[in-house]
């Protein structure tokens, strides 16, 4: 049962083949096996996750279910789920129970869907690989010497291993794409401003966006059709119609112009991950779409300008932490001043700190227009590329990743090595637009992402692109044998 | 721009950090070579970019002045590690 995709599930239980109390108790006896291998779950709410699924089988008894009513999802530990810690894999928040729910949680909620547990993630969403989190590092199911990528890496590495049906991410710089990718899953960053980010531990305001971590396209448009629309408490919410995510996912790709842009084919990107991805593109070549070669002059600019506006935007966000209101307090702090300082130092770990730091330095006096303001004007022009290359081309396609993933511990010493790992998802962030990966194949044993990206609201036809190269390959149903 | 241990210190003073001595020539260290890659944005001429605040160029939303949360201070004050009579405790401020 654990390896059906959500619409598989949903049918099963809209037909009473299973209930969601059966389903619910094999995928939390699964975690109990396999995750202490993986370490992909932070919190498992078991009584919690029952109670849910016994409700939901009452709706679907009484016929007033919706599609994701009973299918059992992990959420990660960064949306505040109302008397569940959440600690956004920090130390800080290791004794934070949030007093309330995430918009995102709220919608699940009402979906009635079963919440098996919080997922583990990069300290405050800050890092590609998983090992920032203060519970340590996830295990990458396909190789568990590797990492699953990250932020969202708890996530990723579960849906990989079936231990959630889906999951939720959130993506900063990449933060679900990567992931995705380095796990062999489809995963899906909206755009900017299309899900609530209330009650979603806020890293750089400006970017953060959730999205969904799930087998297929078609599983990701379940999800996102509960979790999208607008929210008046989260204010950069947009007021737009949501349309029905499923329902364009059958169209054909006849005609469908498809950009490559050459600098996500250049330098650095692993020669076997490239041809991989190349053979992905054979293949909507077959579906009947057409390929155009673009360019984004200035990719290459996409890393330093996040590493301004992202560090800037969390080092005020983060200045909430301070040992009063909630999270870590320090022991005997000797004045107020301390009490801030030692809870904060103590409270966060190394990256969470560089950043914040590269953050108060950029905004700090005298600096702002070199570094802000320079950013904000760079990121006008990563913008401005994508909307040139869209008047040319439906969608974008590259390699969500240049190499397939690494090794724990290889690059945690290097932030710099570590900020280059997301060289390819970075600039969709800059630009707010929506962005995918989807399994595209193996390299070295490990699973290779193709990554599509959008123009703004396009997210059904992302998902329609992805929904189609899913009923001609099988790369999605391909998980790690030693989980099965 | 290189940062050197004082500018290091002067950093998480603002920020409010206490950083160990002896990691402050790490954090330099780390930090030099982050403002170095950030750095490579001042190679752009971006005198007539417009920066960009919002990916849609939206503007924040406005609503009526009006309370519109319930007061829920005893749900959120359970959360915090000292609390006396409704108000949040700290080291004395003012002798």
């Amino acid at each position: 049962m654990y390896q059906k995709t959500i619409a598989e599930l949903a049918k099963g239980l809209q037909a009473k083949e299973f209930s969601s109390v059966e389903l619910t108790q094999g995928y939390l006896d699964r975690i109990k096996r396999l995750d202490p291998t993986l370490n992909s779950y932070i919190t498992v709410v078991e009584d919690g996750a029952i109670a849910q699924a016994k409700a939901a089988d009452a709706r679907i008894a009484n016929g007033d279910a919706v599609p994701m009513t009973g299918i059992p999802l992990a959420q990660k530990d960064i949306f505040c789920t109302n008397g569940v810690r959440t600690s956004c894999g920090s130390k800080m928040l290791d004794n934070f129970i949030a007093p309330y729910d995430a918009t995102v949680i709220d919608r699940f909620n009402q979906a009635g869907t079963v919440m098996l547990g919080k997922t583990n993630m990069d300290e405050f969403a800050m890092g590609s690989s998983n090992e920032t989190s203060f519970y340590g590092p996830v295990k990458n199911p396909w190789d568990t010497r590797a990492v699953p990528g990250g932020s969202s890496g708890g996530s990723a590495a579960c849906v990989a291993a079936r231990l959630a049906a889906g999951a939720t991410g959130t993506d900063t710089g990449g933060s679900i794409r990567q992931p995705a990718a380095l796990c062999g899953i489809t995963g899906i960053k909206p755009t900017y401003g299309r899900v609530s980010r209330y009650g979603m531990i806020a890293f750089a305001s400006s970017l953060d966006q959730a999205g969904t971590m799930t087998q297929t396209a078609e599983d990701s448009a379940m999800m996102l059709n509960v979790m999208a629309g607008f929210d008046e408490r989260d204010s950069t919410s947009l007021d737009k119609p949501v349309p029905d995510y499923t329902a364009k996912l059958n169209d054909d790709l006849k005609g469908l112009k498809i950009g490559l842009p050459k600098e996500y084919f250049a330098e650095g990107l692993d020669s076997d991950v490239a041809k991989t991805v190349e053979a992905a593109i054979e293949e909507y070549k077959k579906l009947g779409a057409e390929i155009v070669d673009i360019s984004l002059p200035n990719s290459s600019l996409s890393v330093p300008a996040y590493y301004v506006v992202a560090p800037a935007e969390c080092s005020s966000n983060l200045s909430r932490f301070d040992g009063v209101r909630f999270g870590y307090r320090c022991e005997g702090p000797k004045d107020l001043e301390d009490l801030y300082k030692r809870s904060r130092g103590e409270g966060f770990g190394p990256e969470v700190k560089r950043r914040i730091m590269v953050g108060a330095y950029a905004l700090s006096a005298g600096y702002y227009d070199a570094y802000y303001l320079k950013a904000q004007k760079i990121r006008r022009l990563i913008s401005d590329d994508f909307k040139h290359a869209f008047t040319k081309v439906d969608v974008i396609m590259a390699p969500t990743t240049p190499t397939v993933a690494f090794h724990i511990g290889e690059k945690v010493d290097d932030p710099i090595t570590m900020y280059l790992s997301d060289i390819n998802t970075i600039a969709v962030n800059l630009a707010g637009l929506p962005g995918m990966s989807i399994p595209a194949g193996f390299s070295h044993g490990l699973p290779v992402g193709l990554q599509i990206i959008g123009n703004y609201f396009e997210e059904s036809r992302l998902l329609n692109v992805a929904h189609q190269y899913q009923q001609v390959t099988d790369w999605h149903t391909q998980m790690p044998a030693s989980f099965k | 721009m290189s940062l050197d241990n004082t500018e290091v210190k002067r950093i998480a003073h603002l920020a409010r950090l206490a950083i160990d001595e002896e990691v402050i020539p790490q954090y330099a260290h780390n930090l030099t070579n982050i403002i170095e890659l950030v750095d490579e944005m001042s190679v752009v001429d971006t005198d007539n970019v417009v920066p960009m605040a919002h990916p849609l160029d939206v503007m924040q939303r406005l609503r009526e002045d009006k309370a519109t949360e319930p007061n829920q201070r005893e749900q959120f004050q359970k959360v915090a590690s000292a609390v006396e009579n409704g108000l949040y405790l700290v080291p004395k401020v003012i002798e």
